[in-house]
């Protein structure tokens, strides 16, 4: 057994987390800058945050993750970070010439109270920053909230320094996009040009994190949002956030600074969620539903009319980010699934609320848990009380698939061992057609692999 | 795609590339820098600038004094929870992520699966994190009732204040299994190396010499700085035991807390990353009078003399004929494997940029088939590991280096080994060479560049000037580099490969870089249409 000593003794925890459905901060923050263009990201701390989150990044796209940090030392530590940050920034626009820095903070630099807006000025009255070029930043303290804060935190940090407001209203709306795939950035845009809507999406990853091999390397790649773009958002008609913990706080921020209304949305995971996304978009665009859109419904519907006997009744355990899980789960219960064991290490109080909505009277004996105490172990412990019939999740969900013999399905961050997230969607009806196909090859496997030899079927 | 230079007549001199690499740095990085490249004569003893602070904003592959100390030293053995105490990310990104095999028992303990952390809240920084430190380590050994329990400091720990050894000593007291603290906080040095260290004396002070047990077994040895990534230990564990040798304990790889308890009990160490570990050799040398020696099983060619080297310190007849029994059987079948791969592999060249010791030992693995290596280096090693042990003495100790405890260690009058410790003089006497290692310079070719702590700039430039056939690094670097159109092969993680030492890890590599040398698609990055005259027309277009 990979997992040994998981029982199904659940025990109330206060201190110890064990397999965490969470990470730090600051992951977040470099994975965000990494969706606009022409920007390296900076981590503000120790050399070794910055080696293991480019590391995570690079496993997780298999794609060049550039970022650059402030290397402190012992003596960094004691007396604050300011001249690594200014020696860094400095030398970053010397070798490296992005048009923009994106610094994030670390434990350490916030433990020690580095005021990253005060050092990043001091770096432009310091003449350490090029005209034209740009420096931007966000506090991701990394004993706050999680991965998803510092996302959240970092796209805070971007509207705030590019959005301008000039009074001249543009006929776009803002959309920004909670923490996921290239592939799905993609796939939003696509959204987008089928409905006829102007937009500017933030950040973009597609054509970032995603890229052809050409043979000669480009370290900053076609993709990601545009500096004149990042400004226009500050004079478009709305902005449309999808997913609260991803992008409620940029939404805000461009209402407080550029008085652009906002909703927030869901990820458009699943038939639901995509319903909304798309009414969201015909009212606030206003454009009508094209045909090409309902065609794409449609073929959703019909397939999970098609595959309900396979799907109906099974038992799902899933861990990951609120913003993925909410709608993941709303769609799982829309297909008369049983989404019974839900974990997020990311904190925040309407989880509780959302999942008691989805989950009430349809799945009365589901578990679910967010916040520091909510970990994969706690969830494998329940899974040991009762198990389930399919698990969604990051790539460490393989290691209970082994050890409980339950077939897994990979979504969410980290996936280290698969490919197939950068390039194909999981958002919108195609994306929720990608999502069943998913979950049906892998429990159809499990029945072929598994069944006695006299009911082997050749055909579903 | 990338051209290559002819290069069957010696290497280039790289003055050139150099220049070119040090004019895009401002002034006083330049000359930094410059210290740190040296165009290798290995007749000469020359100085290259090692284990210094990264410059801030250089885009360095180096990673911190926590991930040395949990993630590579302690992180492969699985008996002991490893309690990383601080915010989530730094227990996270150690988890699983390096590799390191391990084979328990039915019902053995193995943690290595999980991975344990206090999650530091911001109340904890503001008011402190020792309550929940004890708490967690409580929670710990009730939930799974381990025998030893490591708590990992990360960066925010020793600036709050939290005293991690007193509160290993007071849960030690408490719940009567052996906890110990490690002060691994990632600013602490300039690279993992310092964890290393903090490692090395935190193992050597809690875990060796807890039990002086009754020996059992001849030709009692301990093998050190092999992490069993890939299987290696596997492999060299089968070696072993075919030949005779008593493995006591690894270092650590395949390990355990309970074996390293009586690992000062062996009659020999064998070293094989003199970085990450050459430290306990010398503590235990020095209070057990154990000798050390260096060896590498990394290349058959290495392998055998290592083993050789090792019956030659026992000088027994019978351990003697097994090994050279061995030795004939293995090497006739690296012989095929070898023929079998060369024609694809002869005269190719290679860079490699990695560790503490791998970008030393995998050049004999490369020479074995024939690949030449132009440019290598090191991202945390010292001044002795590029060259040589020799100059010790003349390490200037900086303040980054005399921030990591020196343990003092006393011979230990009841265990000590005068026989060894006779033994090794008689045998130095006749030229067999203890605690020797001579670092990867001298073994270079002469005009091959090497660069310590190489960087992404300089890594472009390297591509650029040498157009290797083979690149060799770690997973940050091995997309960059594949996007230039070169393979990279990743000797951290193998690349999920392995094992590639000892003499089946060498046939594994051989066929590896056949594989790599010989990769069809790469013939295929430019589309057909690009080296054909462009069409101008609209016949097709639709208007």
């Amino acid at each position: 057994m990979l997992l040994r000593h998981t029982t199904d003794k659940v025990k109330e925890r206060k201190a110890l987390t064990v397999n965490p459905a969470k990470t730090c901060q600051p992951v977040g923050a470099m994975y965000a800058a990494l969706g606009i263009h022409g920007c390296l990201p900076h981590s503000h701390g120790s050399q070794g945050c910055c080696s293991y989150h480019r590391s995570t990044l690079t496993r997780h796209y298999k794609e060049p993750v550039m970022a650059a940090t402030s290397s402190f030392t012992e003596g960094s530590s004691v007396f604050g970070g300011q001249s690594n940050l200014l020696q860094g920034i400095g030398n970053i626009f010397s070798i490296y010439d992005p048009d923009i820095i994106a610094v994030h903070s670390t434990c350490l630099s916030e433990t020690i109270g580095d005021d990253l807006g005060q050092i990043v000025a001091k770096a432009r009255t310091d003449g350490k920053v090029p005209e034209g070029k740009h420096v931007i930043q966000a506090a991701t303290p990394s004993y706050v909230g999680s991965h998803v804060t510092g996302y959240a935190n970092m796209l805070e940090g971007i509207v705030k320094y590019f959005a301008t407001n000039t009074d001249k209203l543009i006929n776009q709306i803002n959309l920004l996009a909670g923490w996921i795939e290239p592939s799905d950035m993609k796939e939003l845009k696509r959204i987008l040009s089928l409905m006829g809507v102007n937009s500017v999406l933030l950040p973009d990853t597609s054509d970032v994190l995603d890229t052809p091999m050409t043979g000669k390397y480009t370290m900053y790649p076609k993709g990601g949002t545009t500096i004149p773009e990042m400004v226009s958002m500050g004079d478009s008609l709305y902005s449309v956030g999808l997913g609260e913990w991803g992008t409620q706080k940029a939404a805000i921020a461009l209402d407080n600074q550029c008085k652009v209304k906002f909703s927030i949305e869901d990820l458009p995971i699943g038939l639901k969620a995509t319903d909304r996304f798309i009414q969201t978009l015909s009212k606030v665009g206003s454009v009508s539903v094209p045909e090409s859109i309902n065609d794409e419904r449609g073929k959703l519907v019909d397939a999970i009319t098609d595959m309900h006997q396979y799907l109906y009744g099974k038992r799902v355990a899933l861990w990951g980010d609120p913003d993925q899980l909410i709608p993941l789960t709303e769609f799982l219960v829309d297909m008369d699934m049983k989404p019974v064991y839900i974990v997020s290490g990311t904190p925040g109080k309407s989880f509780d609320k959302r999942m008691k909505a989805i989950l009430g009277d349809r799945v009365p004996e589901a578990k679910f848990k967010n916040g520091a105490a909510a970990d994969m172990h706690l969830m494998h412990q329940w899974i040991k009380e009762e198990s389930v019939d399919l698990l969604i999740g990051n790539t460490y969900g393989k290691y209970i698939s082994r050890d409980e013999n339950i077939p897994f399905v990979r979504m969410g961050f980290p996936i280290i061992d698969r490919i197939g997230h950068s390039y194909f969607s999981t958002m919108g009806y195609m994306g929720g057609l990608r999502i069943l196909e998913k979950m049906l090859a892998v429990i159809m496997d499990y029945q072929d692999a598994n069944c006695p030899e006299e009911s082997f079927e050749l055909t579903m | 795609m990338v051209k290559k230079k002819d290069m069957s007549k010696g290497l280039p001199d790289p003055s050139e590339l150099m220049d070119e690499i040090l004019a895009k740095y401002p002034t006083k990085i330049a000359k930094k820098r410059k210290k740190a490249m040296v165009s290798n004569d290995p007749k000469e003893d020359q100085e290259i600038q090692a284990n210094v602070r990264t410059i801030p904003g250089i885009i360095t592959q180096r990673g911190c004094t926590y991930a040395g100390c949990k993630g590579v030293v302690l992180g492969p053995t699985r008996d002991i929870i490893n309690l990383v105490h601080g915010p989530i990310g730094c227990s996270f990104y150690a988890w699983l992520t390096r590799r390191n095999q391990t084979r328990p028992a039915e019902g053995e303990d193995n943690f290595m699966t999980y991975a344990f952390s206090t999650d530091m809240q911001d109340e904890n920084i503001v008011f402190g994190g020792e309550a929940k430190l004890k708490d967690a380590i409580r929670e710990a050994y009730e939930m799974f009732q381990p025998k030893s329990i490591g708590i990992f400091s990360t960066c925010p720990v020793g600036l709050i204040g939290d005293d991690v050894h007193a509160v290993a000593r007071e849960m030690k007291a408490e719940l009567g299994i052996n906890i110990f603290g490690f002060s691994c906080e990632g600013y602490r040095g300039v690279s993992q190396s310092a964890g290393h260290h903090i490692a090395n004396n935190g193992v050597f002070t809690h875990v060796v010499g807890n039990n002086d047990r009754e020996r059992e077994g001849k030709f009692q040895v301990n093998l050190l700085g092999e992490y069993n990534i890939g299987g290696d230990a596997f492999e060299l564990e089968r070696l072993f035991e075919e030949a005779g040798f008593t493995l006591l304990s690894t270092f650590s790889g395949n390990s355990t807390i309970k074996n390293m308890e009586y690992s000062h009990t062996a009659d020999l160490n064998m070293v094989m990353c003199h970085r990450s570990i050459n430290y306990i050799a010398e503590m235990m040398e020095e209070k057990y009078g154990i000798p050390w020696v260096k060896v590498n099983f990394i290349s058959a060619e290495g392998t055998a003399k290592s083993l050789r080297k090792a019956a030659e310190y026992f000088d027994d007849a019978e351990l003697t004929a097994k090994v050279e029994k061995i030795i004939k059987r293995e090497m006739a079948k690296v012989e095929k494997v070898k023929k079998e791969v060369e024609p694809k592999t002869t005269g190719k060249l290679a860079m490699m940029f990695v560790g503490g010791s791998r970008a030393h030992h995998y050049q004999d693995l490369f020479k074995e088939i024939g690949v030449t290596t132009v440019s290598a280096g090191y991202e945390f090693a010292h001044r002795d590991d590029y060259e040589g042990r020799k100059v010790l003495p003349n390490i200037k100790i900086d303040a980054d280096t005399r921030n990591i405890e020196d343990l003092s260690v006393s011979k230990d009058d009841k265990l000590f080994r005068d026989d060894l410790a006779e033994k090794k003089q008689k045998l130095m006497d006749s030229g067999y060479a203890f605690s020797d290692y001579e670092g990867m310079m001298p073994e270079m070719n002469s005009n091959s560049l090497v660069i310590d702590d190489v960087n992404h700039w300089e890594t472009e430039k390297l591509i650029e000037f040498y157009k290797p056939d083979v690149f060799c690094a770690g997973i940050k670097e091995k997309y960059v580099v594949q996007k230039s159109g070169v393979p990279l092969k990743q000797l951290h993680s193998y690349d999920y490969g392995g094992p590639y030492a000892g003499f089946e890890g060498a046939i594994n590599f051989y066929k590896e870089m056949e594989r790599m040398l010989s990769t069809n698609i790469w013939k295929m990055v430019d589309a057909p249409w690009k080296s054909e005259p462009e069409i101008v027309g609209s016949f097709a277009i639709n208007e």
